[in-house]
């Protein structure tokens, strides 16, 4: 594994960490029954699921363009990233929207313990996708300037790990907020 | 020396020291040496300053219902010793050093990541900023810093309890810390796993390199925790929400959790190093090879798994039940055996050596000493009774201090007395070291020692005074004057490193008959590190071509 690749898994294996306290906030005190801990009172499971689809999805298109970047058809490559980048784009006005939503309802961070645990770790999920474009968005622009421009494989790689990594931590923080009783 | 590797090439040009550009080129450089050494500086600024905290301390100590300090402000002026302390001088001393020394040790050209290194630095600068910062920001006795102890522990950090901005700034600046701290550790792995020079392999890695790899991965598992925990504060006391307050829900106890789950990994994080140093000191004034190299670095490995699974022996008051305590009391002691097993190694290692005893020979030979005493401490607080009985006691101030200062500021003093002429191409001048040594035995254990028997006839810690009971004064007495000459010590090391920056003794590249290959560039070294690397062909380069 070269250097580049290295760093970031290491930075994943951290970033699982950080997720993982953030997660366990949430289990410790939906685990307690509390007064407040029900998600399903507030959420609306269907269509957040549709929106999980779309950011796998991401992640599959994030796969093509990088099977399309090693046979060097850059073209393709360009299309596919560009899609990843809408794709995750539309699962985070998904997020934006069901927040909206909860807000108006009154229920905020500093309602009670779902709001604090709810809002902390999907923002702080939502803030890695929206880091997650960004690098993309940069990889894209580098495609619409041709091949010549292109960095090194292992710089693309890396960054469509982290977005594998982003989209692995929402399957969990899906099952465990929307989908678990 | 007629073989030669070249070094692993960096594909992208340095910046190189160019002196005659004064201070810009300090704050603009992103050379591992210059990095390192303004870690190290910085650390000794903060030294002062915590050292100064201590002393404030020991002098309102000094008397029985003393009036010297304010309660408010002894509660501030402790935590912020301990902060400081653990993350402004231990943490930046030992990744410091590592910066400066690792790639040297390996034969790299510089660190993986360059900027990443500089970016860890000023980080850490940020955060050591926004903690001290937080004296002059107001607050209800005209200054606010943090007073909720180096641990803070929820609710009393919450704001209903502590309505200053000192926790906001604790929060702010630990958060700045911690990410610091993580960058540079990724930044360590990658060099040590990337870098290493061609015949460098894991086996033939000095043993400095290996503590320093195993810290880093501790760093990259633990570190996580504090951030979220600091995070998580910081919500509870800027947008209300109620992780950690009771009335609302919450609960302090998941505090405790994830401060723990760090602070033990930390301590461990702090120690390593330590034992790295010791592991390559001990063998060069020795003039032998370490005894059983295989079981400092596995035992080492053992240490790190270990350090996850113990964090609940902070917390064996807070009642968690039996079952939980007898596992985690169970395997606090067996973290007793890998660190036990080292210190056969460094014994055996000078068993029969051909021992020069240098200033910082003597302080690795002190360390050893110091440290399984803060060890033995230590396993009897994994005793769940005893524990019980002097918890939050000076016990616990004794048991800290010997692990922390007689373990990792021992073997600080002797790593800078052993790699002082690597940077700076001068000796430190061993005559006062060795006064500075012998002033620092004696105040320590005056300042220490006492305070086992001061937590075994009652005086909780963290308290602003106390009543004028039989033995508690002139024991505490005893404890400051101890601190007082440890105060004189200080200055002394701050004389010497003056003096020998401008007078000391010419080094040389290799004035200890070293090993590594750290000594095998000149003192101090160019700044592309190498031209050429001697050949690697067992664990000692320098000794195979110095010594046949
Ligand atoms: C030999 C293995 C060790 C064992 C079994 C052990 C056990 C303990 C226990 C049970 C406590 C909690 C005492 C209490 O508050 O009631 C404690 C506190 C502490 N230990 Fe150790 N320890 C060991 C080694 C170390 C080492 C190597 C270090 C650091 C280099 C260290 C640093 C600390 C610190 C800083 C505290 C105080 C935390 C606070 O502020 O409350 N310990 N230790
Ligand atoms: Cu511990």
């Amino acid at each position: 594994m070269d250097k580049t690749k290295l760093s970031v898994v290491i930075f994943i294996l951290s970033e699982s960490i950080f997720f993982i306290f953030l997660i366990a906030a949430y289990v410790f005190f939906h685990g307690r029954h509390l007064q407040g801990m029900d998600a399903h009172a507030f959420l609306d499971v269907p269509r957040t699921g549709f929106f999980t689809a779309i950011l796998l999805a991401s992640s599959v298109t994030m796969m093509v363009a990088m099977m399309f970047f090693r046979k060097e058809k850059f073209r393709l490559m360009s299309f596919f990233t560009f899609l990843t980048i809408l794709l995750g784009a539309i699962f985070l006005y998904g997020q934006g929207s069901e927040w909206w939503g909860l807000i108006q309802q009154d229920v905020t961070i500093s309602r009670n313990l779902f709001g604090a645990t709810f809002f902390t770790l999907t923002g702080f999920h939502g803030f890695h996708v929206f880091v997650g474009l960004i690098m993309l968005t940069i990889i894209w622009g580098f495609t619409l300037k041709g091949n010549k421009c292109l960095p090194k494989e292992n710089a693309v790689d890396s960054i469509s790990l982290y977005w594998h990594f982003v989209d692995g931590v929402w399957i969990v923080v899906f099952t465990v907020i929307y989908l678990w009783k | 020396m007629n073989e030669a590797v070249l070094v692993p090439e960096v594909n992208e040009s340095l910046p190189s020291i160019r002196s005659n550009e004064g201070m810009l080129a300090w704050v603009a450089s992103v050379d591992h040496k210059q990095i390192g050494i303004l870690y190290l500086l910085t650390a000794l600024l903060f030294f002062l300053v915590g050292g100064l905290e201590a002393l404030l301390i020991r002098i309102q100590l000094f008397f029985p219902n003393s009036a010297f300090l304010s309660p408010e402000m002894f509660n501030q002026i402790f935590t912020m010793h301990g902060t400081t302390m653990i993350f402004l001088v231990l943490m930046p001393m030992l990744f410091g050093l590592a910066t400066y020394v690792v790639p040297l040790m390996i034969g790299a050209r510089d660190m993986a990541f360059p900027r990443l290194n500089a970016f860890s630095f000023w980080i850490f600068c940020f955060g050591a900023f926004m903690l001290n910062f937080s004296f002059v920001s107001g607050g209800s006795i005209g200054n606010g810093a943090p007073d909720a102890g180096w641990f803070a522990y929820a609710p009393l950090t919450e704001v209903p309890f502590n309505i200053d901005p000192g926790m906001d700034y604790w929060a702010l600046g630990i958060l700045g810390l911690g990410v610091s701290t993580l960058t540079s550790s990724l930044n360590l792995i990658v060099t040590i796993l990337k870098y290493r020079v061609p015949g460098m392999t894991m086996t033939r890695l000095p043993l400095f390199v290996w503590m320093v790899l195993i810290t880093a991965f501790l760093a990259v598992f633990a570190l996580p925790s504090l951030n979220a925990s600091a995070i998580l504060l910081l919500f509870d006391r800027k947008l209300h929400t109620m992780f950690f307050l009771p009335q609302l829900g919450g609960d302090p106890v998941l505090w405790q959790h994830y401060f723990w789950f760090f602070g033990h990994p930390e301590v461990y994080i702090l120690i390593l190093p330590a034992f790295g140093v010791i592991s390559e000191v001990i063998p060069t004034f020795s003039r032998k090879p370490i005894y059983g190299y295989e079981f400092v670095a596995g035992s080492a490995v053992a240490i790190a798994f270990l350090a996850f699974g113990v964090w609940i022996h902070h917390m064996f008051t807070v009642g968690l039940g039996q079952g939980i305590y007898f596992v985690f009391a169970a395997t606090s002691m067996l973290i007793a055996i890998p660190t036990g097993i080292k210190i056969f190694n460094w014994i055996a290692t000078m068993w029969q050596g051909n021992i020069r005893f240098t200033t910082s020979m003597m302080f690795a030979t002190a360390f050893i000493i110091e440290f399984t005493v803060g060890g033995l401490s230590g396993v009897a607080f994994a005793t769940i009774p005893i524990d019980w009985q002097l918890t939050d006691s000076y016990f616990v101030v004794a048991h800290l201090h010997y692990v922390l200062f007689g373990g990792t500021v021992f073997a600080l003093f002797a790593a800078i007395f052993y790699w002082f002429p690597k940077i700076t191409g001068k000796k430190l001048n061993e005559r006062l070291g060795k006064w500075q040594f012998w002033l620092t035995v004696i105040g320590f254990n005056l300042t220490f020692l006492i305070q086992h028997f001061l937590g075994i006839i009652g005086m909780p810690r963290r308290v602003y005074t106390y009543p004028d009971e039989p033995l508690w004064t002139p024991l505490n007495q005893v404890s400051s004057i101890g601190a007082f000459l440890l105060g004189i010590m200080v200055l002394m090391f701050l004389v010497n490193l003056i003096y020998s920056l401008k007078r000391g003794e010419i080094a040389g590249d290799n004035p200890w008959d070293g090993s590594s290959l750290e000594w095998a560039t000149s003192s101090p070294p160019p700044p592309e590190n190498f031209t050429k690397v001697p050949p690697i062909k067992s664990r000692r380069p320098l000794w195979d071509i110095n010594h046949g």
